[in-house]
């Protein structure tokens, strides 16, 4: 009897008790979510903050479209010579003459391009690009676009070279047989093979690039990292702006990824 | 007019600074029309011999003449010459991004400018001839290994070529499907096509060949007609060497 009412009474206290807390936890939650509100309003919605996010997007993705055209476009030369050299060095070597001696040139130039530019950050490179070659041009995006687009133009030459060395010699040597040209063997039917293997790791090259764009802010390009910086500069609150940053790249190469998985199932189903 | 459509002199190919002789001094006529087939053992400079006529490889020494022309001369256009010599590989290199009709038609297309009409027509009248026709828009990935050589000869085949060389057509090909491909080759012969073929496919030699070459070292240690050859050989390596195929 006794024992029951005792439960009762400790049961009853240990209700108000709860309440009590739940409503200090309701409190506090409605106080935490004021607060973070208002940080919310004065990081993103105040002076239109929002927006220089928004452009800084803006600028980072044109600064990555650019590169890569830029980027696949020298790959594809440098590959080509490279390429062209290792085939064609026997019977080259034993014409000798001029032709020759531009394109030992020309294959030791594209070895030191990509010697230096695989091997030096891409940070510092942006910095030379920016201070010392164009130090009279004060276009930050264009040089940013440059750079990068140089840069990994000599990893994409890389990669298209890889492509065309993972087709089978005998592709090859049964284009030729058949009386095509080297260049005609090349683009009819090494190159739409060495495509298919190398696209998958071409759309990494490109989800590399947006991340790498980030450091653009070094010579003074607003891009979506910058952004969100000034925006931590002004407001003093470091983690909304950031952790907005990193959502919005983590968004786009999530999906990205999603994308090149997609091509990929697609690639190896054709190939049946 | 020259009977020989190719003529064969000291020809010649090292390797390495001269420290492989993969050819140490071949000289051959072929006539038109005829059947040759090579033979020895590995390592005996038959794919490199093969390989010289279409400028596959470009010879240390000697001439090779194709219709009385040095084809290794300077004025030679390589790929015109390619056009002539129609080539089939031993493991079929067929463009695996293309269809079997793509495959035949592309390079007369190109090279030739066939329309392309015309060019399907021929090509898939070439593919009813070997009993391929409804194949023509497959993939080569489709096919089995014999119905890929057999697609391979007739892609060489669709660029109408004065002379078909063979480098083991058969080798890679799992024995129930040989018969097929030799079959093909057998009916080329017939129709009067200039053949070097290199096999190891003896039963072949002796019906199809007008003549045997047997390479060793880099040269031609013993020709003579098939029936000869295996009945009467000559040499004491080519007796080793048929002691161990037949
Ligand atoms: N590119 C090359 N570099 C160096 N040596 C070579 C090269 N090609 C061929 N050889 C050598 O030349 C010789 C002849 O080779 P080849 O391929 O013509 O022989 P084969 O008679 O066709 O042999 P198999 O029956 O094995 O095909 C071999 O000793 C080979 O190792
Ligand atoms: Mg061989």
């Amino acid at each position: 009897m006794n024992l029951s009412i005792l439960s009762l009474l400790a049961a009853s206290s240990l209700g108000e008790r709860l309440s009590e807390a739940w409503n200090g936890m309701q409190a506090w939650i409605a106080a935490e979510w004021q607060d973070f509100c208002q940080t919310f309003h004065v990081n993103f919605i105040a002076s239109n903050r929002w927006l220089s996010l928004l452009k800084g997007l803006g600028i980072t993705l044109q600064i990555t479209f650019f590169a890569l055209l830029l980027g696949l476009a020298i790959g594809l030369v440098v590959a080509s010579i490279r390429s062209s050299y290792d085939k064609n060095q026997e019977a080259m070597a034993k014409r000798g003459g001029f032709g020759w001696g531009v394109m030992k040139l020309l294959n030791g130039l594209c070895k030191l391009y990509l010697t230096v530019f695989r091997g030096t950050p891409v940070v510092v490179q942006l910095m030379i690009f920016y201070f010392v070659i164009f130090a009279s041009s004060r276009n930050g995006t264009l040089i940013a676009i440059i750079a990068f687009g140089v840069n990994s133009g000599a990893y994409v030459a890389e990669i298209f070279r890889s492509g065309i060395a993972s087709v089978d010699a005998g592709q090859f040597e049964a284009g030729r047989s058949l009386g095509f040209s080297y260049l005609q063997t090349m683009l009819y039917i090494i190159i739409p093979q060495a495509f298919k293997t190398i696209l998958p790791t071409l759309c990494n090259e490109f989800i590399v690039l947006l991340k790498e764009t980030s450091v653009a802010g070094y010579v003074g390009v607003m891009d979506l990292t910058k952004a969100g910086d000034i925006i931590r500069g002004r407001t003093f609150s470091a983690f909304m702006p950031l952790i907005a940053v990193a959502l919005i790249y983590l968004v786009m190469v999530v999906i990205l990824t999603w994308l090149v998985g997609k091509l990929e199932r697609r690639l190896k189903k054709s190939e049946r | 007019m020259n009977d020989n459509i190719i003529q064969v002199r000291d020809l010649k190919k090292h390797y390495g600074n001269g420290k492989i002789k993969a050819l140490d001094g071949i000289d051959v006529d072929i006539r038109r029309g005829e059947v040759v087939v090579v033979i020895g053992p590995s390592g005996s400079g038959k794919s490199t011999f093969l390989r010289s006529l279409n400028l596959m490889e470009t010879p240390t020494q000697g001439v090779i003449l194709v219709d009385g022309v040095d084809i290794n001369g300077k004025r030679v256009n390589v790929n015109l010459h390619r056009q002539k010599m129609g080539m089939v590989f031993q493991h079929f290199n067929l463009f695996p991004h293309m269809t079997i009709l793509k495959n035949m038609i592309k390079a007369p297309m190109t090279l030739k400018k066939m329309p392309k009409a015309e060019a399907e027509a021929k090509a898939l009248e070439l593919l009813r001839r070997v009993g391929l026709e409804e194949r023509a828009y497959d993939y080569p990935s489709q096919l089995s290994g014999g119905q890929k050589q057999r697609v391979a000869i007739v892609r060489a085949l669709c660029m109408d070529p004065d002379v078909m060389l063979f480098d083991e057509p058969t080798s890679a090909l799992d024995p129930e499907m040989v018969g097929e491909v030799l079959d093909v080759m057998r009916d080329l012969a017939r129709g009067g096509m200039t053949m070097v073929v290199v096999t190891h496919e003896m039963g072949f030699a002796k019906e199809v060949g007008t003549r045997i070459l047997f390479m060793d070292g880099g040269t031609i240690l013993e020709q003579n007609t098939p029936a000869e050859f295996f009945a009467n050989p000559q040499t004491d390596r080519a007796k080793e060497f048929l002691s161990k195929v037949l």
